[in-house]
């Protein structure tokens, strides 16, 4: 099913009478095409949870109107939009059985989509199958850890083969294994059954890890959206590239003189058709390479050896981050005692955005 | 380890000795004057032991009619003054507006002193002269003729009597239930209102098991309260509660000891003790069907 936002704006009133409302989600345009997982992004208060419950219906929009393919579904109460929703603490009754926790919506059918006991059961079991929760129907919720709590409430949103599944920061309670175990149990549910998916998440390694689409907000606004490995290797503005990769981008202030990129008084790179101008210069830490006669000198001040391979932790007076990362391949050594270390830049790795807009300026000849 | 006990108890001591001597002590005492028969309170004699003193108690038709009082206020009053308390609450956690107003006036009887409603009562009930009470009036608009509800029959006054109980018993079970009430998760509200559940099943199949706990302590210290129900007959009757055919078995216990006629602690024991079997019963009870329908 495609979802469509137009124009969609959420207000709050503010806590008092003289507080300005706040603005949730401001004027949010989105399509999000049919059959996809797509990861909505950003870090806390970014609107991104009220973007969700606007899908839900649970809350309404102040403005704006909201599609589910052609159905215009912005005045639809939530019972009436066949949505599946998954909440963050997963809101399972805990006084029914997972049984009767998965059985739940089924038994709310009215008139002609009235089920009986057995095709519940049926239907119930079936969707058990799914999430592989086959032997823990009889327990409490008090009895399940915490990733088979959470397949439960996934069961519940799926039992009645909602429309969109939704799903609240699905990660969020689980400890660090059972999260990467769970991220590809989301992945593979979606792919079984074709819902379109919508999940919220402010970790952006587990929305790039596992979404056919990210969308990326801060304050109410979408700042970009695209597959994950576009939205890295092409972001739009500051606040995306920082908000995207770990370790995360190394942000230098620079400037722009005839054509080519000067970061202190080095000069970075060749920066055809833009003109001369202050710039912020964002690097990935992998764009770095090592080489004694490299563009780019920073202090060091440490090396980090993982494996396969060596973070170097330096510092430049022009970094806008407190450490620079860079890393590079194991195979290079680096003279952990020197004080200085230079790098080449692999340009692809290398953005500049405008100081005043923080807006992405594009490099003619850039592939 | 072993001795080292002796600190555990020290600390323990102020409340062992206090309730020893408060509570466990006259407990035993209580038991023991029960069997003691024909015992004299002046030169504490007894002349035997036995269940003479239950035999009598169980055949005395004070004693009677104060059991049947007090079986039919509890039956009346719990699930009347939890049901409506429920209701109640249900309606104050559903209102926005006005909701700090209307908890307050729901709370006031609570703090309100006892002879102050007494005298709200009789101005409600009681026949003078002048009057025939409020409630005689609002009879007489809908065309019934006047009632005594203080001297007159005895359903009237049980009426009454139950009707006061419910009152002053309902601000504390409102207390609670909004308290329960407002505890309750609000994501388990709207999970079931994504899944398009009724109103009434939301309250059926969620909140009612949600705040079971609350319930089922509201309804076990509802049953002990109103078993040991004495001083509202008097605020409404006077003490003499046997004359006017509304006492209660704690209330029999008191006039058994203090009474006009009193002066045998010995059936006012065996009363007591036959209070405590009942209570404790019904509490037995209580906790079985707990079991199946309380949650968690």
């Amino acid at each position: 099913m495609k979802v469509t936002l137009e124009h969609t704006t959420k207000k709050f009133p503010g806590f008092s009478r003289k507080q300005p409302d706040v603005v949730a989600v401001n004027d949010v345009s989105l399509e999000i095409p049919d059959g996809l997982l797509v990861g909505l992004l950003g870090p806390s208060g970014c609107g991104k949870s009220t973007t969700l419950n606007l899908l839900s219906g649970l809350l309404k929009p102040s403005s704006g109107k909201i599609f589910f393919g052609e159905d215009d579904v912005t005045n639809l109460p939530p019972e009436n939009r066949g949505v599946g929703l998954v909440f963050q603490n997963y809101a399972l009754y805990p006084h029914l059985t997972v049984l009767q926790n998965i059985i739940f919506p089924l038994q709310n059918l009215k008139g002609k989509d009235k089920l009986t006991k057995t095709q519940m059961k049926d239907k119930a079991l079936e969707v058990a199958k799914l999430v592989q929760l086959e032997g823990l129907m009889d327990r409490k919720p008090s009895e399940l850890s915490g990733g088979q709590q959470q397949r439960v409430a996934i069961a519940r949103a799926l039992v009645k083969m909602p429309r969109i599944l939704l799903l609240d920061e699905p990660l969020s309670n689980l400890d660090a294994r059972l999260r990467l175990q769970t991220r590809e149990e989301i992945r593979r549910i979606q792919r079984q059954t074709g819902i379109t998916t919508v999940f919220v998440t402010h970790d952006q390694e587990e929305a790039m890890s596992i979404s056919d689409l990210i969308v990326v907000m801060k304050d109410g606004v979408i700042h970009q959206v695209g597959k994950p490995q576009e939205v890295y290797d092409d972001p739009e503005d500051l606040f995306v590239a920082k908000f995207l990769g770990t370790p995360p981008v190394n942000v230098f202030r620079g400037r722009i003189e005839k054509e080519q990129l000067y970061i202190g008084d080095e000069c970075v790179l060749h920066t055809p058709g833009v003109s001369d101008r202050e710039v912020f210069a964002a690097i990935r830490p992998e764009g770095f390479e090592l080489n004694e006669n490299g563009a780019l000198t920073c202090d060091l001040q440490r090396v980090e050896v993982m494996g396969r391979d060596v973070s170097v932790v330096c510092s430049h007076v022009d970094c806008e981050n407190a450490a620079i990362r860079a890393i590079v391949s194991a195979d290079n050594p680096v003279n952990a005692s020197a004080t200085k270390v230079r790098f080449d830049i692999k340009p692809h790795k290398l953005h500049i955005f405008d100081v005043e807009t923080q807006q992405r300026i594009a490099l003619e000849t850039l592939q | 380890m072993e001795n080292r006990n002796y600190k555990g108890w020290l600390y323990l001591l102020p409340a062992v000795l206090f309730l020893g001597v408060f509570m466990v002590y006259p407990l035993i005492d209580v038991f023991i004057y029960s069997f003691e028969e024909g015992f004299h309170s002046a030169s504490q004699t007894y002349y035997g032991i036995g269940l003479q003193n239950y035999s009598y108690v169980l055949r005395d038709p004070y004693f009677l009619q104060a059991l049947k009082n007090t079986i039919l206020l509890v039956a009346i009053t719990v699930p009347l003054s939890t049901g409506i308390a429920l209701v109640i609450s249900v309606g104050l956690a559903s209102i926005k507006g006005l909701r700090k107003l209307f908890q307050t006036v729901y709370f006031l009887p609570y703090v309100t002193n006892t002879l102050a409603v007494g005298l709200v009562f009789m101005i409600l009930f009681q026949r003078t002269p002048y009057t025939d009470g409020f409630a005689n009036m609002v009879i007489g608009w809908f065309g019934g003729g006047p009632v005594d509800f203080i001297d007159g029959p005895y359903w009237a006054k049980m009426f009454v009597l139950c009707f006061y109980t419910i009152w002053v018993v309902m601000p504390f079970k409102i207390l609670v239930l909004t308290t329960a009430l407002a505890s309750v998760n609000e994501t388990y509200y709207n999970a079931a209102r994504v899944d398009g559940t009724s109103k009434f099943r939301i309250f059926t199949r969620i909140t009612l098991p949600l705040i079971s706990p609350t319930m089922f302590y509201l309804v076990i210290t509802g049953f002990i309260g109103a078993f040991k129900a004495y001083s509202d007959a008097v605020a409404l009757f006077g003490t003499d509660l046997n004359v006017a055919g509304m006492n209660t078995i704690v209330g029999y216990v008191y006039d058994m000891l203090y009474g006009n006629n009193g002066g045998y602690p010995s059936y006012a024991s065996a009363a007591a003790i036959i209070l405590f079997v009942i209570v404790l019963t019904i509490t037995c009870i209580n906790l079985l069907v707990s079991r199946k329908h309380v949650h968690y």
